[in-house]
């Protein structure tokens, strides 16, 4: 505080100063709060149908934000394979409840089931989970830079199921009219009614992420993400520890996939490309590494983004996919140079 | 570990045992067939010249390198393999030469780690509150450092980093502690800070074992010396006869 020279100038070169330090060391909350009001206002203007498919698909990237968060930011293991998991869950909950009538590709016959929603959820988050168990098994062996060419290997591979295990997937042609949940007579068949599962599932998975990252377990994963060699000498198996992060987050993508295939209806393998685990890393990075909260702020804004690009004046709509592109990896870049632990995030890469 | 006192003779009990212990990088033997005797309950100093084994040895001891033969002897425990999982279970824990923290984490869970529940499924439904959280502030307190305690430890200073990492192995229930070069790059003060810790942890009956190349702190702090060169085992024993051991101070303090 100068008391002795209270200039003007001084008082006029001291506030944008004050404000640019209140806007970094608050700049979490100011972010939240501009994404929040901006979602408000979009969707205010846009209307309920609208707002619904934005908070819907909010609740898709939200889960498998979390799901990530679990394994990137907070573990320090750079998957660029979730996709694969996201998939799994889908295409189980496709094939487990689609209906008999379009059974036919060519000559083959689809595997029918017809099971309801809630009966095909948990089989395909378990059978997700015992996939992830021996995937994880063999990432194991890898760290670091090896870690992502393998989680990158896994998503290659899952997508190349997709597409070419058509026995079960149908392969390109995709799976049509997946039911939509349905429990004791009453369909989730409404939009608002689906978002309120939705939502249900996502708050489910923001609980349990949260409860394991402000567990014992938790502070073992941070460590593990730190330094791996020294949380061993204190008598924990880094290995087990990451398997088991990993299973759970495979669980939960899964448990994404599943709400996803029953919102569309319709899954192919073009939901579960490369790009979309792309994306989705950088949604986690971009809302903050280590943070649940951060995960959920990076899914709004990148759903904002998504959505709301399409409204900018004089961008050509063939292109729109192109801007929101480069929109997000310019993004990234500046958080890289600027903020690396993401918005509101806790952990520098 | 007074269950495991055996009142055979006069001798000292002896906390850890190596026999013909082996060590080698490339064709270079680290640590060649060394044998020795720790006391229980004691301080021992281990000196040598750059390159002589000594950091090996502690990583030996702790599991964070694979030693290549021989045993080591811990209580009733005779191990030919020492995994760094291990080392709680062996009653051992450690700090490193090159300060190894958890760097974004803050301080208390930097000590916390030392003391929640190692399995993976019982540390999932574990909370760090209560005791353990307590221990956590009063061994912040003993390192002068509780005021940071929420603080990232990447934030510290080297020797606030050093004596968090002192502080982290205080929090581990272990019986031996190894300390690699615990007084390197500190000032006066936090080197008295140290010493004094050392002998708090002695007074307790725990087993210290301390790799450090000032002669003075050795000479003051230690109860018993070893003295390695090239590996292998040059003179052991009191401090003041191991160091005017004509071998010593031909291989070690130069002419």
């Amino acid at each position: 505080m100068r008391i002795t020279s209270p200039g003007d100038g001084v008082q006029l070169s001291r506030a944008p100063q004050f404000l640019l330090a209140s806007l970094r060391g608050r700049l979490e909350v100011w972010v939240a709060v501009l994404v929040i009001l901006t979602a408000a206002g979009f969707m205010l203007s846009r209307g309920v149908g609208f707002s619904i498919g934005l908070m819907t698909l909010f609740t898709l990237w939200g889960m498998l934000a979390i799901s990530l968060n679990l394994v990137l930011g907070y573990t320090g293991l750079l998957s660029v394979g979730h996709i694969g998991f996201y998939g799994i869950g889908a295409y189980t909950v496709a094939v487990l409840t689609t209906n008999p009538r379009r059974e036919f590709l060519g000559d083959e016959v689809i595997q029918i089931f017809a099971w309801p929603f809630f009966a095909a959820l948990p089989v395909a988050v378990l059978l997700t989970g015992v996939i992830a168990l021996f995937v994880g098994l063999v990432f194991s062996r890898f760290r670091d830079d090896l870690y992502v060419l393998a989680s990158f290997g896994f998503a290659i591979i899952s997508l190349n199921v997709f597409v070419n295990w058509q026995w079960v997937t149908r392969g390109p042609f995709g799976i049509h009219e997946i039911p939509k949940p349905a429990i004791g007579g009453f369909v989730f068949n409404d939009d608002l009614e689906f978002l309120a599962l939705a939502l249900f599932f996502l708050a489910v998975v923001a609980i349990i992420a949260w409860l394991i990252v402000t567990s014992s377990f938790g502070r073992v994963l941070k460590a593990v993400r730190e330094d791996e060699d020294a949380v061993e000498v204190f008598g924990y198996r880094a290995s087990h520890y990451k398997l088991a992060v990993w299973v759970i987050s495979a669980m939960m993508a899964a448990l994404a996939g599943a709400v996803f295939a029953s919102y569309t209806s319709f899954v192919d393998p073009h939901s579960f490309i490369l790009l979309e685990s792309i994306i989705l890393v950088a949604i986690v990075i971009l809302g903050g590494l280590a943070s649940i909260p951060g995960a959920l702020l990076g899914a709004l804004s990148f759903v904002l983004l998504e959505e709301g690009i399409r409204f900018i004046p004089l961008l050509p709509p063939e292109h729109v996919g192109q801007a929101r592109q480069i929109i997000l990896g310019v993004l990234l870049i500046l958080l890289m140079l600027f903020r690396p632990q993401g918005v509101a995030g806790r952990f520098k890469l | 570990m007074s269950a495991q006192t055996d009142g055979r003779d006069a001798q000292p009990a002896i906390a850890l045992e190596t026999v013909e212990l082996e060590k080698s990088f490339g064709g270079v033997h680290a640590v060649d067939h060394l044998s020795v005797r720790i006391p229980r309950g004691l301080i021992t100093g281990i000196i040598g010249p750059n390159g002589s084994g000594k950091s090996t040895l502690i990583n030996l001891l702790s599991g964070t390198l694979p030693m290549d033969g021989g045993t080591v002897i811990i209580g009733h425990r005779r191990l030919q393999t020492i995994r760094a999982h291990e080392s709680p279970t062996n009653g051992i824990t450690r700090t490193f030469q090159e300060i190894r923290l958890f760097p974004q984490i803050t301080l208390m869970d930097n000590l916390l780690i030392a003391m929640t529940r190692r399995s993976v499924f019982s540390s999932l439904f574990q909370r760090g509150r209560g005791a353990r959280r307590e221990r956590a502030e009063a061994i912040l307190w003993a390192i002068g450092l509780w005021e940071k305690r929420n603080d990232l430890a990447e934030e510290l200073s080297y020797g606030q980093r050093k004596l968090l990492e002192i502080g982290r192995v205080m929090a581990m229930d272990a019986n031996i502690y190894l300390f690699d070069e615990p007084f390197a790059g500190l000032a006066l003060h936090m080197i008295e800070l140290v010493k004094s810790l050392m002998r708090r942890l002695r007074a307790e009956g725990h087993t210290i074992i301390f790799v450090s190349h000032n002669i003075g702190i050795v000479r003051e702090l230690s109860d018993y010396l070893i003295v390695m060169d090239s590996g292998e085992l040059l003179a052991e024993g009191a401090p003041e006869p191991a160091l005017n051991d004509p071998a010593v101070i031909e291989a070690y303090l130069g002419n």
